[in-house]
């Protein structure tokens, strides 16, 4: 299991990228090896308010749909629109062309209460 | 599916592929010649001033009689089908249906009927309408009943509006709707769609509702709780009374999902388990065809003091000495309105009620009686290669899981299944209740031989086995069948839903 | 009758394998309290024979279309159907099939839907079409519904011209989100412009849809293009409800800018049979596919590269999405639907159009014959098949001695309209297929002309 130890990470499965103001958010290798075949992605556009908890998307799978939680609060600034094309990008790359939203955080102390990732392999192990 | 590339006459005897029907299309070519009207004078562009006529005519195919015999005919030769073999889909009571149905329903009488004749020019309709709902009351334990839903889930969706409406004038807005967490998602999806917040309830260890759960879960704003019972495993809820009991304390209804009717025809009724509301699957049941997923019915019936909400119109009998009339209500103030146009599925309904009265009371019980036995046979006989969750007496159905064997072996419970279709059989159903893991939900009805059981048996017997000895073989599976496992991700991720046509 | 196979030796084989005495055994899970112990208070079982003879009489009280010529129309009506439907049907793989859950058993299945989408595709001039779906009725509430979703507002507006069936249907749908109709009366029989633009002026930003037939309830073709229009420019969807016979003549509601377009099957070679089973088709803009109701088959390939069908996005169904599920609909009316795909593969787009310049045709032509008889068509505007007629006999209850008359000469003159339309106490809507004849609308010009001299 890929947990990549410069991740923040949540108990959803989601991890964030954090530089600066930004968060760069996608979910887990666990995640996506727990769902299967990725089919869809749906995403909040550009300029959307998004919540630290709340859910700001959906992944489906052929059979299953889970909703997809913000790790941190703030304005959504970029999306993975090749995601649209090509949800199994998700499944092959999870950390890397895989990424979903980016984040400019309005309290980057939110990031504190994230998971690490020797929490998170604790988790899913 | 397509045969370009393929040597002349490769597609076989016996269907193994069949191209669409825009593959047999040529232009200029033609079908049935429909009646030319008695009015050739009357020119159209005239008598539709001002409206805008197709310039390009819609992409039909252009084929001839016998090519759509063919094409549709080999089309069939592609499904499985009760009629072709065992069928045991759990919670979906594929028995064989009666060919003396199909018959009754093509009766001019009832097939060549229109809805808006004048009553007293339907009185043969009305009065099957009429003894039918009768019927469904008695099996039922209910007053009164409407005919109007299409299938079970528009059945659901009658009842939670009958729920509100009920609410609404006693001057109660309830909100809350409970269903257990073995529920079919048409149970949800019904409350939500009606307006409710649906609250789930675990089950406990034997499978039947957590009592303690639910009394916690039911308050001053549970508007109903939604059941199966016998329920999804296949299980009779033993605490039925005091569930009941605790609803109707709460202020709440009592809703009856009779998916799994099939199991309780003349034993006990939900009227006298403590049900308010109770749905019937016409199709299920009473054993109209399924026809690929429908035409069903789904007639709700009730209590008395619920019968105000019923969909219009409903069916009234007037006796005059021994003459009877029957005649539709329309003015009933209360009702929750309608929920499609004209009476319901009717031919559906001609169906059901041959059905009944070809069994009458004691054909009926004797369809749950062996449909009972049916099942605990096939169960005990499924145990030895499968684990069973919940070691009980099952109704007329069960679930087994393949959880041990997939730790053992690898093998899922859909290899399982596909590998099934390879011996002949339709598989079970797969994956739900979604509380088992690796569930296999399987109801092999009162229609079928021990001789069937038995070899079903043995071959899920000769599937356990072979997990064991070569696993991808299973995975692999089916290979026997006119196409192998298809790619559903793909079709997901770029929907493809019509032919090019023309 | 029964139909299970056990012999007695049977089930005490069974039995004794289960260690059980009797089969109440295997009900001991029933608290005895909850036993009926009766049994169930139903007429004696009969056998076929005994069958036949009961559900003939009962058919036989039914005026019939073999027996009577019949002008009822509003939704169902009296169209050809071909004889090769019926057979296809009755074959017990399409028959005695559910639901297509295993693709590779159900390949027939799965490519007759596919062909039945792409037909209601090119019918409506949309992008993308479901499986089916109960009625017209059924299918017009869940297109509002999917209205009400895609918009976050929660008013649906319709004229008068709707069937009353399929608005109060909406109404019924519409009352789990706490959605309202709202009815424009239109007294001229069509839906103008005009009266869109103003009730959609009264509650600025307030409607998700707007919901127009075509042909409309009373036969006319509503000028959709402009109230699609309309309709749009106050950020509603337009939904039409089509005739889907009309369908081969007129433009299609996708070309004239419908969103959704639904109606009901009926007229595609299925039966009358008291007003069901028939099925409703759905069809919508590409961009709704994910919010669709129901079940939808897209192709893709199996293992070895064989092309070949399955039901796709299925995570907007109850059975994966539960609480969430774009609806709650499951068992549809796939074997109707299959009916359609059959119907209109016999026709072809020719055979389609020539069925409904025919009734064009046939109606207009016996319109002038029954306003010769004094029946006046009660609205102007061009219609399609069906019509308003105003009766000549004055007096209150002029409909029901037409009824009356007419069942007396094996005529069922057309469809009353009192009930939903109390200004219409004088009127019949008269519906006049391919499928008549110049003598049978002689019939009901005889009907009306000696109900309105007795």
């Amino acid at each position: 299991m890929n947990v990549p130890p410069d991740l923040l990470y949540t108990e959803e499965h989601e991890w964030a990228r954090v530089e600066g103001d930004r968060a760069r958010v996608g979910i887990t290798d666990h995640a996506q090896s727990e769902l299967g075949d990725i089919v869809y992605v749906e995403l909040p556009e550009v300029g959307a308010r998004v919540a630290k908890g709340q859910a700001f998307g959906v992944v489906e799978s052929v059979k299953s749909v889970s909703d997809l939680y913000a790790p941190v609060s703030g304005e959504v600034v970029a999306v993975n629109g090749a995601l649209g094309e090509a949800p199994e990008t998700v499944n092959r790359d999870p950390y890397g062309d895989g990424w979903m939203i980016e984040i400019r955080m309005t309290d980057p102390k939110e990031t504190e209460s994230l998971l690490r990732a020797p929490e998170y392999r604790r988790l899913v192990e | 599916m397509n045969g370009e590339g393929q040597a002349p006459g490769a597609v076989g005897l016996v269907g193994l592929a069949e191209p669409s029907i825009y593959a047999r299309s040529r232009p200029g070519r033609r079908g049935v010649r429909p009646p030319a009207g008695f009015a050739p004078e009357v020119d159209v562009a005239d008598a539709l001033l001002g409206v805008r006529l197709r310039e390009v005519p819609p992409g039909l195919p252009e084929t001839s009689e016998p090519e759509v015999v063919r094409h549709f005919t080999r089309l069939s030769q592609l499904n499985y089908a009760v009629d072709t073999g065992f069928y045991p889909l759990g919670s979906c009571t594929m028995k064989h249906n009666p060919r003396i149905g199909e018959e009754l329903a093509q009766l001019a009488g009832f097939a060549r009927l229109h809805p808006a004749v004048p009553e007293e020019a339907a009185q043969g309709a009305l009065e099957l309408m009429w003894r039918l709902e009768e019927a469904l009351c008695e099996i039922s334990g209910m007053a009164r009943a409407t005919l109007q839903p299409a299938a079970g889930a528009q059945g659901e969706l009658c009842g939670m509006l009958i729920v509100r409406a009920y609410h609404a004038s006693r001057g109660e807005g309830r909100r809350k709707v409970i269903v257990p967490d073995s529920a079919h998602g048409t149970n949800p999806a019904t409350a939500a769609m009606a307006g409710f917040e649906v609250v789930e309830v675990p089950s406990d260890a034997r499978g039947g509702v957590d009592v303690g759960a639910l009394s916690r879960a039911l308050d001053g704003d549970t508007a109903a709780l939604m059941l199966t019972n016998p329920n999804t495993l296949g299980l009779f809820d033993e605490n039925i009374a005091e569930i009941a009991r605790l609803t109707h304390e709460a202020g709440a209804l009592l809703y009856y999902d009779g998916a799994n009717a099939n199991a309780i025809l003349g034993v006990s009724r939900p009227g006298d388990m403590g049900f308010d509301i109770v749905h019937f699957n016409l199709h299920k049941t009473f054993s109209t065809p399924h026809g690929m997923g429908g035409p069903g019915a789904g007639p709700v019936a009730v209590r008395d003091f619920l019968a105000p909400f019923l969909p219009v119109p409903v069916v009234e009998r007037r006796r005059e000495g021994s003459r009877e009339t029957f005649r539709f209500d329309w003015d009933r103030p209360q009702s929750i309105g309608r929920l499609r146009s004209h009476y319901g599925n009717f031919g559906v309904l001609v169906r059901a009620y041959a059905y009944i009265r070809a069994l009458g009371a004691e054909g009926l019980r004797r369809v749950s009686e062996d449909a009972v036995l049916n099942a605990n046979y096939l169960m005990r006989l499924v145990a030895r290669d499968f684990d069973l969750p919940y070691d009980r007496l099952c109704k007329h159905e069960f679930v087994v899981s393949a959880k041990g064997l997939r730790e053992r072996t690898g093998v899922r419970a859909l290899d399982v299944a596909k590998r099934l279709l390879d011996f002949g059989y339709h598989p079970p159903t797969v994956y739900f209740p979604l509380i088992v893991e690796e569930a296999m939900m399987v109801e092999p009805t009162e229609t079928e031989t021990k001789e069937t059981l038995d070899d079903f048996a043995r071959a899920l017997h000769a599937i356990a086995e072979e997990a064991a000895r070569e696993p991808d073989r299973l995975r692999e599976a089916p290979t026997r069948t006119p196409v192998r496992r298809l790619d559903e991700a793909g079709a997901a991720r770029r929907p493809v839903v019509r032919y090019p046509a023309g | 009758m029964y139909y299970g196979p056990h012999t007695e030796e049977d089930r005490q084989a069974m039995l004794a394998f289960l260690g059980a005495e009797t089969v109440e055994d295997l009900f001991a899970d029933i608290p005895a309290e909850l036993r009926l112990g009766r049994p169930l208070d139903l007429p004696e079982a009969l056998d076929e024979t005994a069958l036949r003879r009961l559900f003939r009489g009962l058919a036989a009280k039914n005026a019939d279309a073999d027996r009577f010529v019949v002008f009822a129309g509003g939704g169902v009506a009296d169209h050809y159907v071909p004889a090769a439907i019926a057979p296809l049907l009755a074959r017990g793989e399409f028959l005695t099939a559910y639901t297509p859950y295993q693709p590779e058993v159900s390949q027939g299945t799965l490519a007759g839907i596919v062909e039945f989408q792409t037909m209601m595709c090119e019918l409506t001039g949309l992008d993308v079409a479901n499986a089916s779906m109960y009625d017209g009725a059924s299918a017009t509430a869940e297109a509002a519904l999917l209205a009400l979703d895609q918009t976050k507002r929660s008013r649906i507006l319709c004229p008068d011209t709707l069937p009353p069936d399929v608005r109060a249907t909406i109404r019924t749908y519409l009352s789990g989100p706490g959605g309202e109709v709202d009815v424009v009366p239109c007294p001229e029989g069509s839906f103008t412009s005009e009266r869109l633009q103003a009730a959609l002026a009264a509650r600025p930003g307030a409607y998700a849809a707007v919901v127009v037939g075509y042909p409309n309830y009373f036969g006319i073709v509503e000028d959709l293009a402009a109230l699609c229009e309309v309709a749009h420019r106050a950020g509603a969807l337009a939904i039409a409800y089509c005739d889907p016979i009309a369908l081969g003549l007129l433009e299609s509601p996708g070309a004239l800018g419908a969103d959704v377009a639904v109606g009901d099957g009926q007229p595609l070679g299925n039966a009358m049979s008291f007003g069901g089973p028939s099925f409703g088709f759905f069809a919508a803009r590409d961009r709704f596919i994910r919010r669709m109701p129901g079940r939808i088959a897209g192709l893709t390939r199996d293992l070895s590269g064989r092309e070949g069908s399955v039901l796709t996005l299925q995570t907007r169904e109850q059975h994966i999405r539960r609480a969430r599920a774009t609806s709650n609909i499951c068992t549809n009316n796939a074997l109707n639907a299959l009916a359609a795909a059959i119907y209109l593969a016999l026709l072809g787009p020719a055979g389609l159009r020539e069925v409904a310049t025919a009734c064009v045709q046939n109606a207009h032509a016996a319109m002038e014959r029954l306003r010769a008889a004094g029946a006046r068509p009660a609205f102007p505007g061009p219609f399609f098949k069906e019509w308003v007629v105003e009766l000549p006999d004055p007096r209150e209850d002029a409909v029901d001695r037409v009824l009356a008359v007419g069942l007396a000469r094996g005529v069922v003159a057309g469809t009353p309209l009192a009930r939903e339309y109390p200004a219409l106490s004088r009127h019949l809507l008269v519906c006049v297929t391919e499928a008549r004849t110049r003598e049978e609308v002689e019939r009901l010009a005889a009907v009306i002309e000696e109900a309105a001299s007795s």
